[in-house]
């Protein structure tokens, strides 16, 4: 543990801490763009060129507003719930390789904070628990609709989490090890080498679950706006709720680079071009939320438990049974 | 160094938490910081190198004090404080004071004698995740298995007790379907 390693360490959490963070602003100005372009609108226009300032102005917006914590409320609880959301997010990206390795100033960099060797699971894991966040704001807002959308975010959580661990054993059994950077050398080898052939109902049924952990459209049960409002983030105003945001931005971004890098073969072989095959594939990834958001209503909740326990769990479990009976023999 | 920083930070963080959990008459604040709590103790399994564990730890205890929040919002106020109706607090400090001391002397003796030896040391070369395997199938098989079948068992009386109604959907049935129902399972009681 030299001075070295410390300083690039923290130069890397700075990088990505502020990249996906200004990437969350831009978010949510594509989001606009793409539902205005699929609803024939023309989205935000009146601020900058095309609307382009629009995220500026979302920023003073949110940041100079009065931050208000309601009377009943559990005041710490109620103040800590979007950090855990925000927080956990960004501490889910410390696993992820988010470009192949290069030099610079000869200097070799690994753009991964740390390769532990049991990336993938401690990613779920920690993204996982950033469901907290809805969680502990809606139990600790007095408010009703608040109250049921915790209801729904605990219910998500406890169901979707065996969906992902399940759909992504079978790819695992076929790997071997829990890493992302081991994921990415399987597939190496190119176009045909990508788990997404071996394993397309693993991908399917991850991406579903990926709907439900990010809480998109058609799983956006927990902050439903034209049944309960705003969900947990009723009563929150302010910066706190651009907390809530940015965590919820954050976390799409960085379950799309999950998604390509474990299923359509990350950077590839490591060259430049393959960095920027993986920046395409992450892009198209979000661009398929929006795409998502933009052509699906909401289901119901029980139709959400539905589908989770009565048809993905299932055919997961009958996966990984016929991926391991074809690895045997 | 950074070592020894980081375990006195999150042993302290965890004994704080802990004490919350304990000490509070607030619901949510019990839950949130025995949630944080799990989660620390995660930190220690990656200070000793046991990756795979501090993941573990942290998924299992995430979801599992997720279910617990479940139960508080269906029994609790969680905005208000608990009202706990304890007889004579003296005698609830001295059993949970002593039951604790028994622990930590249970736990402290091997370590204060230096009996521990490692029965099944890392072997060498392999992953955190393959090491538990290796162990956790070959020496452990059996009471794994026993472990699985006592979940299945849970799993399947669980549903039993629940699934008395499984077949009819409240989201489903009109308004008069529901009373109807409600009537008639009013005289299937008296």
């Amino acid at each position: 543990m030299d001075m070295a390693f410390l300083i690039e360490t923290i130069v890397k959490i700075v990088v990505i801490l502020l990249v996906f963070s200004a990437l969350a602003g831009f978010g949510t100005y594509f989001e606009r763009k793409v539902l205005a372009f699929m609803q024939r609108r023309l989205g935000p226009m009146h601020v900058g060129p095309y609307g382009l300032l629009q995220i500026a102005a979302d920023g003073i917006k949110l940041f100079t507003k009065e931050d208000i914590v309601p009377q009943n409320v559990v005041a710490p609880i109620f103040k800590i719930a979007p950090v855990i959301t925000a927080a956990t997010a960004f501490m889910a990206a410390a696993a992820i390789p988010f470009m192949p390795s290069f030099t610079m100033f000869g200097y070799e960099v690994h753009p991964i904070v740390a390769d532990i060797n049991i990336g993938i699971l401690y990613i779920l894991g920690v993204m996982g628990a950033g469901l907290y966040g809805p969680l502990l704001g809606g139990l600790a807002s007095a408010n009703k609709w608040s109250l049921i959308s915790t209801a729904r975010a605990a219910s998500i959580f406890i169901s979707y989490e065996v969906i992902t661990g399940l759909a992504l054993l079978a790819p695992l059994m076929m790997v071997g090890s829990l890493s992302l950077i081991d994921f990415n050398t399987y597939q190496a080898g190119g176009f045909g080498d990508w788990i997404v052939w071996s394993q397309p109902v693993a991908f399917v049924l991850f991406v579903i679950a990926g709907f439900a952990e990010t809480g998109r459209t058609p799983f956006h049960l927990v902050a439903n706006d034209h049944e309960i409002i705003d969900g947990f983030g009723t009563e929150y105003s302010g910066m706190r709720w651009g907390l809530f945001f940015i965590g919820e931005y954050a976390n799409m971004f960085f379950i799309s680079f999950v998604i390509a890098i474990i299923f359509l073969g990350g950077y590839g072989d490591g060259s430049g071009l393959g960095a920027l095959a993986l920046l395409a594939k992450v892009s198209f990834i979000f661009f398929f939320f929006l795409w998502t958001r933009a052509a699906w209503p909401d289901i119901r909740p029980d139709q959400l438990m539905w589908l989770c326990w009565k048809v993905l769990m299932p055919i997961a479990v009958i996966n990984i049974v016929i991926t391991g009976i074809v690895m045997m023999f | 160094m950074f070592e020894a920083v980081a375990f006195y930070l999150f042993a302290f963080l965890t004994v704080v938490m802990f004490s919350i959990t304990v000490f509070t008459k607030q619901a949510l604040y019990a839950l949130t910081s025995l949630a944080a709590g799990m989660i620390f103790i995660s930190a220690f399994y990656f200070i000793l190198g046991a990756d795979f564990l501090g993941a573990v730890q942290i998924i299992v205890y995430t979801g599992a004090v997720m279910a617990l929040y479940a139960f508080a919002m269906m029994f609790f106020d969680t905005t208000r404080d608990v009202k706990e109706h304890t007889r004579s607090p003296q005698i609830v400090f001295l059993l949970g004071g002593m039951v604790a001391l028994l622990i930590v002397i249970i736990f402290a003796v091997p370590i204060v004698s230096e009996n521990i030896t490692a029965n099944y040391p890392v072997a060498e070369g392999v992953g955190n995740s393959q090491a538990v395997g290796i162990v956790l199938f070959t020496k452990y098989l059996v009471p794994f298995e026993v472990a699985a079948v006592m979940l299945l068992v849970a799993m399947v009386a669980g549903i039993v007790l629940a699934g008395k109604k499984m077949d009819h959907s409240l989201t489903l049935m009109e308004d008069e379907e529901i009373e109807f129902a409600e009537k008639s399972n009013e005289k299937a009681v008296s």
